[in-house]
């Protein structure tokens, strides 16, 4: 395993991991766009995965695609053996597990450790090497259950019945979680979506998830403001204080991302709820789950380095910070 | 009422966006609220808890006893505050005490004022082994004072007026005759009883307060008939208050100053309300803002200092004598009333102000120039209208400002640090240099810091110009090329061996940033001789 400019490369196998330029060989470990991109030659990636990088047309038509089950062990060539683990980030989302001469590495994607009824549950895979972002390592990001969250945005909705909470969301894995946890607290009407969701949220319902009735947004009356008062909208982050939400009667700008933990970033977003909703791992699950994998080495791709490499080495686990470039703390957030 | 309540209203405030809605929120809390929760609720949101409850520093040392430091650096600079830190981060106690409801918020208060230093260090952790993180924030931002929920003190006097039905100005006399937790205050908005009589209080009034002329538009107005002229000193704008005997200096936002100012205060033996510039008479002579600046801050200033760096007031106006108010009087019949009283004052502690002579605006911009070659004494002119009356707040085209312009020299960016608050994530910091020959290279010196001056769309470029230009990084502090050059204005320069460079600016900030400028080009360090005239 080396790094090269478009990110991790196999050198035995001939391969990237989750390259951000057009290469002839990659894994991709999930469909977030700073992991999955366009104008690759060969992808190997979950079938979930390929299905969401086809959606969002990362794959054409003259992309040879390998969809690998979880499990499913495949020969990469160069006597490197590839299978994917599931992650519990999002939907088909994968930790590539490398086998070579009786080494075992594991590229980790983005993944969590909290429930999350729209995907598979994380998967600890016994390595020798194991390749971990750091999103929230620092010890002041110690995610809440998505259910007291939840329950915030229900008191909020029973407490200013007239206002319309417009929810930012990322449209993949963010806004299908959401979704489901609202239907499991009992929120009872129809979400109204912005069409940039739409998509994916399809998808997922095709991996047999129901969300319940779902409407457009678009598809309503513009002089029909009143429609929303005391219901959910849900549109991409950037929408909730853009000229779409004056469409809303009495909106009140509400966002979900693990940053929201941080107040200045909540105000920063001008956010008036802030719902500390993650699709990463935490301070402390992060650094349970490299304890757990019992790697010797821990590479550190992204995020808050100094602070899990210095914290792992504290507890006798050798770690390196590799700085990656390119790879944003906002995409998946 | 649970301090939980607090802590929500407390969320609720800060998240909030319209004034509007947080006066609501406000007056709802008030209303539902029992005293004396709901004094002291007020009490922390107007800023004026008198005592801290616990000290920051011993916050500092339980997390820095609970927590790995690196890692609590790391978290502190990221977030950018401490409270919040410790309020997200706490790591509980091993064996915790659990009580079974968090205590009232007046209980809370109570508790800590009434223990001794240990039991103050015991009860804060069994309070935040209690705590959800933002009910923690709430306590640490309560204990010690540092309450930022985006609510000026005019809004919550509003808010109370409104309660009571009443106009602002009312409560603008009463707030600072009335202390936490404000059940008097409370009675009468209620209906339950007279308005508070502070007649005999000895409080801070609020001043009357000017805006920067706008030359094109204001200068049209003025005549000698309807405008006096007088000196802006660059002191620090002081009111002194005496009654029965009492004396209390005040800062322009009402802080009392008194014990860094004994020496002044001891000579008030009168009943009356004057407002002026403070600043210090080292051997009888008016002192620069440097000179003034040793005595500021200093809780107890030794005999000697006092003696090297006597207090003296400059007096503006006068706002009221033995009882009578003259707030309502023209600023000639005040003038009148000020002459007199100055006029018994012992000249070593009290001038007044001078009326300067003028007939035309070019007389005006002569004194303006005039003020700018004072070595920084004076910092321009104030152009005041004759027959306004003394109105609390920046009436408008009452009083003007005319400042002397600022200071421009061109250094280069050198280091870049995150802000705080709202700005947590961005680099808003910056440190800048002037060429400077060191053992015969050419190098740079940091001569300050500054970080406003820019619009919010600059800040983004200046951030992402930032991430692009690492150089190497030391704790919080981030080291760039030298490459990018600000034009940087500042009011005043003085000489300072703190500093690397010899020299500090005051009030610096970015006037321009010179995207198109190379580095090489920017000022050299000797530029400084020549501003500050030495």
């Amino acid at each position: 395993m080396e790094i090269r400019e478009g990110g991790f490369y196999c050198v035995p196998a001939e391969c990237y991991v989750d390259p951000m330029v057009p290469v002839t060989r990659a894994v991709v470990t999930h469909g977030h766009a700073d992991h999955a991109s366009r104008g690759h030659g060969r992808v190997w990636a979950t079938p979930e995965t390929i299905d969401i990088m086809r959606t969002r047309n990362y794959v054409a038509d003259e992309t040879q695609t390998t969809g690998l089950p979880y499990g499913q062990r495949h020969d990469l060539g160069g006597g490197v053996t590839l299978w994917f683990a599931s992650a519990g980030h999002i939907l088909g989302s994968a930790q590539a597990v490398f086998e070579y001469q009786g080494q075992r590495i594991v590229a980790a994607g983005d993944f969590k450790r909290h429930p999350d009824p729209t995907c598979a549950p994380f998967e600890v895979v016994p390595c020798d090497v194991f390749i971990t972002e750091a999103t929230f390592a620092l010890p002041v990001f110690q995610h809440p259950p998505l259910e007291d969250e939840v329950e915030k945005l229900m008191r909020s909705m029973r407490t200013l019945p007239d206002r319309t909470h417009i929810v930012g969301v990322y449209a993949l894995g963010k806004c299908q979680r959401v979704m489901k946890t609202l239907r499991l607290a009992g929120y009872e009407h129809p979400f109204y979506i912005h069409g940039a969701l739409k998509r994916l949220t399809e998808l997922y319902e095709s991996y047999g998830q129901d969300f319940g009735v779902w409407q457009l947004v678009s598809e309503i009356d513009r002089n029909d403001k009143d429609r929303f008062r005391g219901k959910i909208v849900l549109c991409p982050p950037a929408q909730i204080n853009d000229r779409w939400s004056r469409r809303f009667a009495d909106p009140l700008p509400t966002v979900a991302s693990g940053w929201m933990q941080i107040r200045a970033r909540a105000r920063q977003k001008r956010a008036e709820l802030g719902l500390v909703v993650s699709d990463h791992a935490d301070w402390n699950d992060l650094l349970r789950t490299c304890r757990e994998t019992g790697a010797g080495m821990v590479w550190i791709t992204h995020g808050r380095v100094e602070a899990l490499e210095y914290a792992l080495k504290k507890e006798g686990i050798n770690a390196k910070g590799l700085h990656l470039i390119g790879i944003e703390e906002a995409a998946g957030e | 009422m649970s301090f939980a309540a607090f802590a929500d209203l407390l969320d609720d405030l800060y998240f909030t966006n319209s004034t509007l809605a947080k006066e609501a929120i406000l007056s709802d809390y008030l209303r539902r609220t029992p005293d004396p929760d709901r004094g002291w609720a007020l009490a922390a949101i107007g800023g004026t808890l008198s005592f801290d409850l616990f000290k920051r520093n011993l916050v500092k040392t339980l997390m820095e006893e609970r927590m790995d430091p690196y890692l609590f650096q790391l978290s502190r600079h990221y977030v950018g505050e401490l409270s919040e830190t410790v309020a997200l981060a706490w790591p509980q106690s091993s064996e915790p005490v659990r009580l079974n409801r968090l205590p009232d918020l007046h209980e809370v208060i109570d508790e800590f004022t009434r223990r001794d230093k240990p039991g103050i260090r015991a009860y804060l952790v069994t309070l935040l082994d209690n705590m959800s993180p933002p009910q923690r924030w709430a306590l640490l931002k309560l204990g010690t004072r540092g309450l930022r929920i985006g609510m000026s003190a005019r809004t919550v006097k509003k808010t109370l007026a409104n309660m009571a039905g009443v106009d602002v100005g009312v409560l603008e006399k009463l707030w600072h005759g009335i202390t936490p937790p404000y059940t008097s205050l409370f009675a009468w908005i209620d209906g339950n009883a007279e308005m508070p009589d502070i007649s005999n209080v000895l409080t801070y009034s609020p001043v009357m307060l000017s805006h920067p002329i706008d030359e094109a538009a204001d200068l049209d107005r003025l005549s000698p008939e309807t405008h006096h002229a007088e000196w802006k000193w660059d002191g620090i704008r002081v009111q002194v208050a005496g009654m029965n005997g009492e004396a209390r200096i005040y800062s322009r936002t009402g802080d009392d100053i008194s014990h860094s100012f004994p020496d002044l205060a001891a000579t008030v033996n009168w009943d009356a309300v004057i407002d002026g510039e403070l600043l210090v008479r080292p051997d009888g002579q008016i002192g620069s803002f440097n000179d003034l600046q040793q005595r500021l801050g200093k809780k107890k200033p030794s005999g000697a200092l006092m003696k090297r760096l006597p207090a003296h007031l400059i007096a503006y106006d006068i706002i009221s004598e033995n009882g009578v108010s003259f707030r309502d009087q023209t600023l000639d019949a005040r003038r009148k009333t000020l002459e007199a009283f100055i006029a018994e004052r012992h000249p070593d502690h009290y001038t007044i102000s001078e009326i300067l002579e003028w007939t035309t605006v070019d007389d005006l911009r002569g004194l303006r120039q005039e003020a700018a070659d004072s070595e920084g004494l004076k910092e321009g002119l104030m152009v005041k209208r004759r027959d306004t009356p003394y109105v609390s707040g920046r009436p408008k085209h009452a009083w003007y400002k005319w400042k002397r312009d600022p200071f421009l020299l061109d250094a280069v960016l050198m280091y870049a640090q995150r802000g705080t608050g709202k700005r947590s994530s961005y680099y808003s910091d910056y440190t800048f240099g002037l060429w400077a020959n060191v053992e015969g290279e050419a190098k740079l010196l940091p001569i300050g810091k500054a970080y406003f001056g820019f619009t919010d769309e600059e800040l983004k470029q200046l951030d992402s110009w930032i991430r692009n230009h690492k150089v190497a990084r030391y704790g919080p502090v981030q080291e760039v090329d030298k490459e990018l050059v600000f034009e940087v204005a500042f009011d005043s320069a003085h000489e300072s061996p703190r500093h690397k460079s010899g020299y500090a600016l005051r009030f610096p900030r970015i006037s321009r940033i010179r995207w198109d400028k190379p580095a090489h080009e920017a000022d050299r360090l000797e530029i400084m001789d020549t501003l500050i005239g030495k």
